[in-house]
C-alpha cells in the first residue's frame, strides 16, 4: 500500500525503533564494554583455581544469587564495611567473573569477602548442612542433597561436618559430597580485602 | 559529584530536546494522521456500538450498551451492516490456530509458574521445607517462577492476543497462519527447555537471562516466525493507517530478538560490564516487549469496548516515542552503589524521571477515555480487568522512577520492597491486562461463550484481594527490611527477622492468586471443552434482535438501519 502525506510508515517505525534501542544499547553495552575492557586487575587478585570454579558454578546453580549480593557500598551511601562486608567494590575486582554475580538481593548478607569473616571450611560445610544450627533466625535453606548421611565407617579421605550437639544426631556422620566442598571452596576464595585504587569508576 | 551533577544537567537538557523536537515534529503533521487514525479499529458507522464477547449474556450485553447511551456517547445510529460483521467473523477465524496455541500454553505455564511461586513464598518463612531434591531448593524454584511467567505465561499470552490482534487492527485475515503457529510451538519447546535446565542447575546464572543460550535459540525462531506471518499481515493491510496498537507490537517484535541476542550471545561479556548489560536487558525485556503488548492491547480492548475511539489519538503516539526513548536506558538504575560508571547510573536515574512523560501520556488517556463510563465496568469483564491494568501501569511506573531517586533506593535496594514492586508491574499491569483482553479474545476464537460468568467474577476478585494482600505487605516489609539494614546498630539478622509477618502475608495473598488462576484455568478447560452454551453468532455482532428491552430496541432500530 502506498504511504499517505504524513503517514508513518512501517519502514519509518522500524527505523525509528532500531535508532532507540541502538542508542540505548550504545550507552549502556557498548560504551562499558570499551571503557572497562582494559581495566587491570588488582595486584591481590588471583584466577580462580579449578574446584573454585566448579564451585561458582554449584553457586549459580543453587541460586545463592537471589538472596546474596556481591558489591559492598560506599560508607557514604550505606553502612556496609562497618557490617564488615568489606570496602566499596571496583571494576577490577570483577576481572575474573564470567558469569558476574554482582546480586539484586539482599535476603542474606553480602558475600563479596565472606572467606574474611567466616575462613573456617568446617564452618561453611555445617552452615550449608543446617544454617539454623550456627545462625539463629536464619532463613536460608538448607541443602542436605550436597551431603551423604552415613552410619558406621567413613573412609579416611571423607570429610565429615562437625555438627552443633543440638543438631547431630545418635551414629550418624555427615559427609561432605564433592560439591559440597567445591562450593565452600568458592566461598573461601572470596577475600577482596587487598588494597586497590579508587578509580573514578567507583561513585 | 561536580561530574556527576554535569552528567545529571546535560542528560536532562538533551532528553528535553530530544522532547521538543519531536513534539514539533509531531505536530508539523511527521508523526502519523491525527485523529482520524483513532477511527480506523471501527467499521465506517460503528462507533457508538460496544462490543464485549465476554459480557456472557444478551442481558449483560445490553446493560452494558444501555451504559453507554446513557452516559452519552449514544449507539443509537451506529450500526455494523451484515458485510461488516461477515468480514470480521472472517478476520477472527484467520488468526485462530496461532492464537489458541499460544493462549492454551500461556493457561498451562500461568499455572506451572503460580506453583513455582507458591513454593518459593513459603520456603522463605519455612526453609526447611522440601530441601531434600536440589530441583526444589529454593535457588532453582524462584528464577524457575521468574522465567515461567515472564516466558511461559506473559510472552505467550502477549504473543496470542498480538496475533489476534493483527488481522483486526490491519483488516487483513492472517497471513500465514501456520508458520505463526510454528513459531508459537518453537517458544513452547524453548520455555520448557528453559525451566527444566533451570530445575538440574544448567542455569547460566544472570537474573532474567536464566536460559542457556542454547535454548534462546527456539525462542529466538520462534519470535522470529511469528514476526515473519505478522509482517506478511502488515504487508497486505486494507487500512489507511497504522493504528497505534500495531506500532507496540511491531517494535516490540524488532526489539525483543536484538535484546536477546546481545545479551545471549556467548562469551564477550564480562564483570561490571555484564552487570551493565544484564540490567539493560532486565528492564528493557520489560519496557520494550512486555509493555508495548499490554499497551497494545489496552489501547485496542479498551475504546473497542466502549465503542468509543481513544481520546487523544496524537498523545498515544507521544506515548509510544517517549516510551521507546526513556524506557530504553533506565536499566542502569538496578545498579545505583554498584561498581558501574557513575554516569551510566545517572543517565538511568534521568530517564527513570522522564519516563513520567509517556506514562502520563497513557494515563490521562486512558482516563479521559473511560471517564463518565466507570459503570460500565459492572457489565464488561474485559473492561473491568483491563482499566484496573491500566491504573497499575500508571501506578507501577511511577512507583518505578521515584526508587530509581538515590535517596529512596537507598532504602529499597536489596529488599523485598523491589520484588513486590517488580509485581505490581508484571502481574497489576500486564497479566491483568492479559486475563481482560483472553476474556475477550476466547469466545471469538473458540465460538463459544464463557459457560458460567459467576467464575470471571470469582477469578477477578481472588487476584485483586490477593494481589492487594501481596503488594501491601510486602512492600511495607521491605521499606523495613531497608531501613534495619542501613542501621549500623543493629545486627543484619534483624533485617531478616522484620520481614517475616510479611513473608507470611505474601504467601497468604500468593495462596489466592494461585486459586484465581486455578480458577480461570478451570473455566478456561471447561471452555475448550464445549461445556455450557454456543455462542448464537458472536455476541453484538450477529445477536438475535429482541424488543424487549430499551436497549432491545435500539439494537432493533440498528438492525434495520
Amino acid at each position: 500500500m502506498r504511504l499517505r502525506d504524513g503517514e508513518v510508515g512501517v519502514f519509518k517505525l522500524a527505523a525509528g525503533a532500531l535508532m532507540i534501542i541502538a542508542f540505548a544499547a550504545g550507552a549502556l553495552v557498548v560504551l562499558p564494554y570499551f571503557t572497562l575492557r582494559n581495566v587491570p586487575p588488582p595486584e591481590g587478585l588471583t584466577q580462580y583455581t579449578d574446584a573454585q570454579l566448579r564451585g561458582r558454578q554449584s553457586y549459580i546453580a543453587n541460586g545463592c544469587i537471589y538472596c546474596h549480593s556481591q558489591q559492598p557500598r560506599d560508607p557514604s551511601v550505606a553502612p556496609d564495611m562497618a557490617r564488615g562486608w568489606g570496602r566499596p567494590s571496583v571494576p577490577g575486582d570483577y576481572v575474573y567473573d564470567r558469569p558476574h554475580l554482582l546480586g539484586t538481593m539482599r535476603t542474606g548478607p553480602d558475600l563479596f569477602n565472606i572467606a574474611v569473616r567466616q575462613p573456617s571450611r568446617d564452618w561453611h560445610l555445617g552452615h550449608l548442612y543446617q544454617p539454623r544450627a550456627y545462625s539463629p533466625g536464619s532463613i536460608m535453606p538448607a541443602f542436605p542433597f550436597l551431603f551423604e548421611r552415613k552410619r558406621g565407617a567413613v573412609a579416611p579421605d571423607e570429610v565429615v561436618v562437625t555438627l552443633p550437639p543440638a543438631f547431630a544426631r545418635e551414629g550418624e556422620r555427615i559427609v561432605a559430597t564433592q560439591e559440597a566442598l567445591d562450593l565452600t571452596a568458592y566461598l573461601l576464595s572470596l577475600d577482596r580485602s587487598y588494597p586497590v585504587r579508587k578509580t573514578s569508576a567507583a561513585p | 559529584m561536580q561530574y556527576s551533577v554535569g552528567v545529571l544537567l546535560v542528560t536532562f537538557l538533551g532528553s528535553l530536546t530530544a522532547l521538543g523536537l519531536f513534539l514539533w515534529s509531531m505536530s508539523r503533521g511527521l508523526f502519523g494522521a491525527g485523529e482520524t487514525a483513532g477511527r480506523v479499529i471501527f467499521a465506517p458507522k460503528e462507533i457508538g456500538l460496544v462490543e464485549d464477547p465476554a459480557a456472557g449474556t444478551a442481558t449483560a450485553e445490553d446493560q452494558l450498551q444501555g451504559v453507554m447511551n446513557r452516559t452519552g456517547h449514544t449507539g443509537e445510529f451506529a450500526v455494523l451492516t451484515p458485510e461488516e460483521t461477515d468480514e470480521r467473523a472472517l478476520l477472527d477465524a484467520s488468526s485462530r490456530l496461532p492464537v489458541l496455541i499460544a493462549l492454551s500454553g500461556a493457561v498451562l505455564w500461568l499455572v506451572i509458574a503460580s506453583m513455582f511461586g507458591l513454593m518459593a513464598s513459603i520456603k522463605l518463612h519455612a526453609p526447611d521445607w522440601l530441601v531434600e531434591q536440589s530441583w526444589l531448593t529454593f535457588g532453582r524454584i524462584r528464577p524457575a517462577h521468574l522465567n515461567a511467567v515472564a516466558y511461559g505465561w506473559c510472552s505467550l499470552a502477549g504473543l496470542g492476543i498480538a496475533i489476534w490482534l493483527f488481522p483486526r487492527l490491519l483488516r487483513t485475515p492472517l497471513v500465514g497462519s501456520r508458520t505463526a503457529a510454528a513459531g508459537v510451538v518453537l517458544w513452547l519447546c524453548g520455555v520448557t527447555g528453559g525451566i527444566i535446565a533451570i530445575l538440574i542447575g544448567k542455569s547460566a546464572g544472570l537474573e532474567w537471562l536464566e536460559f542457556p543460550w542454547q535454548v534462546d535459540i527456539p525462542l529466538f525462531l520462534g519470535g522470529t516466525l511469528v514476526g515473519v506471518a505478522l509482517l506478511r499481515t502488515l504487508q497486505r493491510r486494507r487500512v489507511p493507517h497504522l493504528y497505534v496498537s500495531v506500532w507496540y507490537i511491531s517494535a516490540g517484535l524488532l526489539w525483543l530478538p536484538i535484546l536477546l541476542i546481545v545479551a545471549k550471545w556467548p562469551g564477550i561479556h564480562f564483570g561490571v560490564q555484564q552487570a551493565a548489560m544484564n540490567w539493560w536487558f532486565g528492564h528493557n525485556v520489560l519496557g520494550l516487549w512486555f509493555t508495548p503488548l499490554g499497551l497494545a492491547a489496552i489501547y485496542y480492548f479498551l475504546p473497542k469496548v466502549l465503542g468509543k475511539p481513544i481520546h487523544s489519538y496524537h498523545l498515544s503516539l507521544v506515548g509510544f516515542w517517549t516510551l521507546a526513548f526513556f524506557y530504553s536506558q533506565v536499566g542502569g538504575h538496578h545498579l545505583i552503589g554498584g561498581p558501574v560508571p557513575g554516569w551510566l547510573v545517572t543517565l538511568s536515574i534521568v530517564q527513570s524521571m522522564m519516563m513520567i512523560v509517556p506514562v502520563v501520556a497513557v494515563g490521562v488517556n486512558q482516563h479521559r477515555t473511560a471517564y463518565g463510563h466507570l459503570s460500565a465496568l459492572r457489565y464488561s469483564p474485559t473492561l473491568r480487568f483491563i482499566v484496573l491494568g491500566g491504573m497499575m501501569y500508571t501506578l507501577a511506573s511511577i512507583q518505578g522512577s521515584m526508587q530509581s531517586l538515590r535517596v529512596v533506593n537507598t532504602t529499597t535496594h536489596f529488599t523485598h520492597f523491589t520484588v513486590a514492586h517488580a509485581h505490581l508491574g508484571l502481574y497489576g499491569f500486564f497479566s491483568l491486562v492479559m486475563f481482560g483482553s483472553m476474556y475477550f479474545v476466547m469466545p471469538r476464537v473458540l465460538d463459544w461463550e464463557w459457560p458460567y460468568s459467576r467464575l470471571i467474577s470469582l477469578h477477578f476478585w481472588l487476584v485483586i484481594g490477593g494481589f492487594a494482600v501481596y503488594f501491601v505487605g510486602l512492600s511495607i516489609g521491605g521499606w523495613l527490611q531497608g531501613m534495619r539494614m542501613l542501621d549500623a546498630a543493629r545486627p543484619f539478622i534483624d533485617s531478616v527477622r522484620v520481614t517475616e509477618p510479611f513473608l507470611i502475608s505474601r504467601t497468604v495473598g500468593g495462596t489466592m492468586m494461585t486459586l484465581g488462576h486455578l480458577v480461570f484455568a478451570a473455566h478456561f478447560v471447561v471452555m475448550l471443552l464445549r461445556r455450557g452454551t454456543q455462542r448464537e453468532g458472536a455476541a453484538l455482532l450477529r445477536r438475535p434482535v429482541r424488543l424487549d428491552t430499551p436497549a432491545g430496541v435500539t439494537a432493533a432500530s440498528r438492525a434495520s438501519a
